[in-house]
């Protein structure tokens, strides 16, 4: 699971709504993944990015190198966008779990999948 | 897929139906692979995405991963959610190159609101209409499924879903429910008049409603004229046979050209067609 995926999965549990973002993030496998570098969709997803919950993240996985929020003409910074790209695009997150922060539900990842599914009574049925 | 016998919804849950021998189906099968690719193909045609721009899109019922290669050759990012564990496993091995999450569409897609550019589904929604358990509300799921992909699209996206409603009343049922959730949009027909091509696109905008995409349809596409048009341009042949006298030139070209249009081999007409022959009796 890319650090991308994970900085926009909340968690949809009966009653939680909005106060289920961020997941925390907790991961005992880590790969990191080459991925072609394109740098239009970088720039496109850097609005998207919720940075406290990024930052949070990298700092779960000890990663370095991790800009502290978009810098100004971010569009055109290569180094920025280099560094984002490898953030949110390369570092693969294999086991672990997510935990929402307001039920405290655990969503396991196992190889490289995290398992959504929610039992009955958690469904807004 | 053009199932002879009972529609596969009607045999269980879509969990168990999708088991490594169905999976290995979509890693192994051509025939299968080649149709779903078409279908993915479509469903990003009509997705009609701004060009030359790599999106991030949404692939509900992801499966293997097929419809998201795709996505990925065209050049967008993507994240497949799917309910089938041994589905799950034949995308891991084939290695895509998006995220894929295991997840049940009914229950919700658990994203962000605004997060996608897009969402593509090929031929999973059907799957909602089925109550498995007894505490399942086909509507309900649906509803919830709809309202979520609603939010988790960003504003002015679209979401096209092929699908394979087993009557109308389910395609009522599924397009009720979308547009509850606020889509506009409806559904695009491709192939209307062959069984076997037939194809459902529910094709959904989140914002302001704007032009629904026309079906592709036989007349244009060479391949599929096999089918006769129902119109009423037979009258006029059958008129103009009948004024002619039997086994003149006239009607000897005209049966020609009948048998032309019926698709037979006819000899070219000549000088020589029709022409009086020697009496031999």
């Amino acid at each position: 699971m890319k650090l991308l995926t994970h900085n926009l999965l909340t968690s949809h549990v009966r009653g939680v709504g909005p106060r289920g973002f961020p997941l925390r993030l907790q991961a005992t496998e880590v790969r990191i993944n080459p991925v072609e570098f394109n740098p239009e969709f970088v720039a496109r997803m850097i609005p998207k990015v919720e940075w406290a919950a990024l930052l949070e993240a990298a700092d779960t996985l000890h990663l370095v190198e991790v800009p502290k929020g978009p810098t100004e003409g971010y569009e055109r910074d290569e180094q920025f966008l280099r560094k984002m790209h490898h953030v949110l695009l390369e570092v693969d997150v294999l086991e672990g779990t997510l935990q929402c922060p307001e039920s405290g539900r655990l969503f396991p990842i196992s190889r490289g999948i995290p398992n959504m599914l929610l039992n009955d009574e958690e469904t807004e049925t | 897929m053009a199932f002879r016998g009972r529609r596969p919804e009607h045999g269980g849950p879509p969990e168990l139906f999708y088991d490594e021998n169905e999976a290995r189906k979509y890693v192994r099968n051509s025939r299968m692979i080649d149709i779903q690719t078409k279908m993915a193909g479509r469903a990003l045609e009509l997705l009609y995405l701004p060009e030359g721009q790599p999106c991030y899109l949404l692939d509900v019922g992801c499966g293997s991963g097929l419809s998201g290669d795709y996505l990925s050759d065209e050049g967008h990012y993507w994240v497949g959610i799917d309910i089938s564990p041994a589905m799950l496993d034949a995308a891991l091995d084939r290695d895509t190159e998006g995220d894929v999450l295991l997840g049940d569409m009914g229950q919700g897609i658990p994203f962000k609101p605004g997060s996608f550019d897009g969402c593509i589904s090929i031929s999973a929604v059907q799957w909602l209409c089925n109550a498995n358990k007894k505490s399942d509300n086909p509507a309900k799921r649906l509803y919830c499924f709809f309202s979520s992909l609603y939010s988790v699209l960003a504003r002015g996206a679209r979401a096209v879903l092929q699908l394979y409603p087993e009557n109308s009343e389910q395609l009522e049922l599924i397009t009720t429910q979308a547009m509850k959730a606020g889509f506009t949009g409806g559904v695009v027909v491709d192939y209307p008049n062959s069984a076997k091509a037939k194809k459902f696109y529910l094709c959904l905008l989140s914002g302001p409603s704007s032009f629904l995409p026309k079906g592709l349809s036989d007349q244009k596409d060479g391949d599929e004229e096999r089918e006769s048009a129902f119109t009423k341009e037979r009258v006029p042949h059958r008129a103009a046979r009948r004024g002619m006298v039997r086994k003149s030139r006239d009607w000897v070209l005209e049966k020609k050209e009948r048998r032309r249009r019926q698709g037979k081999e006819v000899r070219p007409d000549t000088q020589y067609t029709g022409r009086k022959r020697k009496p031999y009796f």
